[in-house]
């Protein structure tokens, strides 16, 4: 029964809420029966997002900060992706490995997916499984992407925070003056300070960030920069620091509200716009309607552009007025 | 609605360094499409099932090298059953002498694939008896 388990989920049940976690992950129409009940409870943890480059530390310095989260009495939730094959669609999930420590911790919730050949550096349910991690009382949920390029940026509609994670050894500071991944960090995080060519890839960053102080104009602190050695236990107490400064300021400012407002804007319509497509997938494939109008288009007979046209008038009439 | 995939955890229990194996599995079972676990070395019972647990696994497979078997392995299965998961499918592999499988089944472990099998013969059983 959904609704039972829902409610397992809220009294702190591990074993429910990895079940609603697979139902969400598989599309089952369960999860959503589950959601509805869940939704009242949404909203409370604190997102953090860790993204960066294959082997740069993610899951490393989700370990570390886990540990820090724990000792300062928070309950953490982990939601770690990596990527389906292509092919196959088997994925190896292999993020576990890094966090070992936690996993005799009922405080700590741990949970690999995979892609399913999905692009944005996440899972398309990722977002509704950091919900339900989030419905079930953890005070952190840190979602972790599978390492991303340059592209990825899917992380901006599920996480609070942002830290990208740099490594050195990647290309020069071109590298660093791209769009995309590198501007949608609110703490850049220079993992593996140790090895040759750190120092330069901290000023690189710094650099970029004072470039964009420059251009535009921005409401907010220049984000922080902050060097780690993950494997060493070394700058975690200053990327805390970071994360936890970051939280205040986002909650002060009224960013956050307005962050979550334009989130459920894009999410609620999304969701609008899925149930809509799924009606009208499952309408024209009726009776071969689909393939018909596609043969037609083939051959000329029928232009799509028209075929759009006719589809969206007959089927979705706008009140008028 | 998606079709389910298996979740498997891959997990090499007690104080055994050697995972060559397992993690030449890994690859096999994400090639035959499912997605893959992997816990790492040096795990307790109890780190296992709870991978298993908050992962909701379909199966769990289990290698030991270094003949802790028959304490590790039985140890997983009654977990899982303490923990109302009684229904994920146990494997197990590695160095396991013949003597020691007829107990080690007895124990709840549904199979022990030893040196030498054949990796589509793996596939072929979790996949036949993994519940539905």
């Amino acid at each position: 029964m959904p609704s039972e388990l829902a409610r397992q989920v809220l009294d702190g049940s591990p074993r429910a809420l990895a079940r609603v976690i697979t139902w969400v992950e598989n599309d089952d129409p369960r999860a959503v029966e589950c959601l509805e009940i869940l939704y009242p409870h949404m909203g409370r943890a604190h997102i953090l997002g860790l993204t960066g480059s294959p082997g740069a530390g993610k899951s490393s310095l989700t370990d570390q900060l886990t540990h820090h989260f724990r000792n300062a009495g928070k309950t953490v939730g982990i939601v770690a992706v990596d990527p389906s094959s292509p092919f196959t669609g088997g994925a190896l999930l292999g993020d576990r490995i890094r966090m070992s420590r936690h996993a005799g911790d009922p405080g700590v919730f741990i949970r690999s997916m995979a892609t399913r050949g999905f692009l944005g550096g996440l899972a398309q349910t990722t977002d509704n499984v950091v919900k339900a991690m989030d419905a079930a009382g953890k005070d952190v949920v840190i979602v972790e992407t599978v390492g991303v390029g340059q592209d990825e940026i899917d992380i901006m509609r599920i996480a609070d925070t942002i830290c990208l994670i740099l490594a050195p050894g990647y290309g020069d500071i071109i590298q660093s003056m791209k769009a995309g991944v590198m501007e949608i960090a609110d703490i850049y995080v220079i993992n593996k300070s140790d090895h040759a060519g750190a120092d330069q890839l901290y000023t690189e960053v710094n650099s970029r960030i004072l470039q964009d102080s420059q251009i535009r104009k921005r409401d907010r602190e220049p984000p922080p920069v902050v060097k780690t050695v993950a494997t060493e236990k070394r700058g975690i107490d200053d990327l805390m620091a970071a994360i936890e400064s970051c939280r205040c300021q986002l909650k002060e400012s009224g960013a956050l509200l307005e962050k979550r407002r334009e989130r459920i804007r894009q999410q609620t319509f999304q969701m609008i716009q899925f149930a809509l497509f799924q009606l009208l997938e499952k309408e024209l494939a009726q009776n071969g309607r689909l393939d018909r109008l596609v043969d037609a288009i083939i051959e000329k007979k029928e232009n799509p552009y028209q075929a759009m046209r006719e589809i969206v008038d007959e089927f979705i009439k706008v009140p008028a007025g | 609605m998606a079709k389910k995939k298996l979740k498997i955890i891959v997990a090499k229990p007690g104080l055994d360094g050697h995972d060559r194996g397992a993690k030449l599995l890994c690859r096999i079972f994400a090639e035959a499409g499912m997605e893959v676990v992997y816990t790492g070395l040096r795990q307790t019972p109890e780190m296992i099932v709870e991978a298993a647990l908050q992962e909701d696994a379909d199966v769990v497979g289990l290698s030991s090298l270094s003949g802790v078997h028959n304490y590790f392995f039985p140890r997983v299965v009654s977990l899982l059953k303490e923990k109302d998961m009684a229904d994920v499918l146990v494997v197990g592999g590695g160095i396991i002498p013949d003597e020691d499988v007829s107990s080690l089944k007895a124990a709840g472990v549904a199979e022990i694939f030893g040196p030498g099998t054949r990796t589509d013969e793996i596939v072929q059983y979790i996949e036949g008896n993994v519940a539905g």
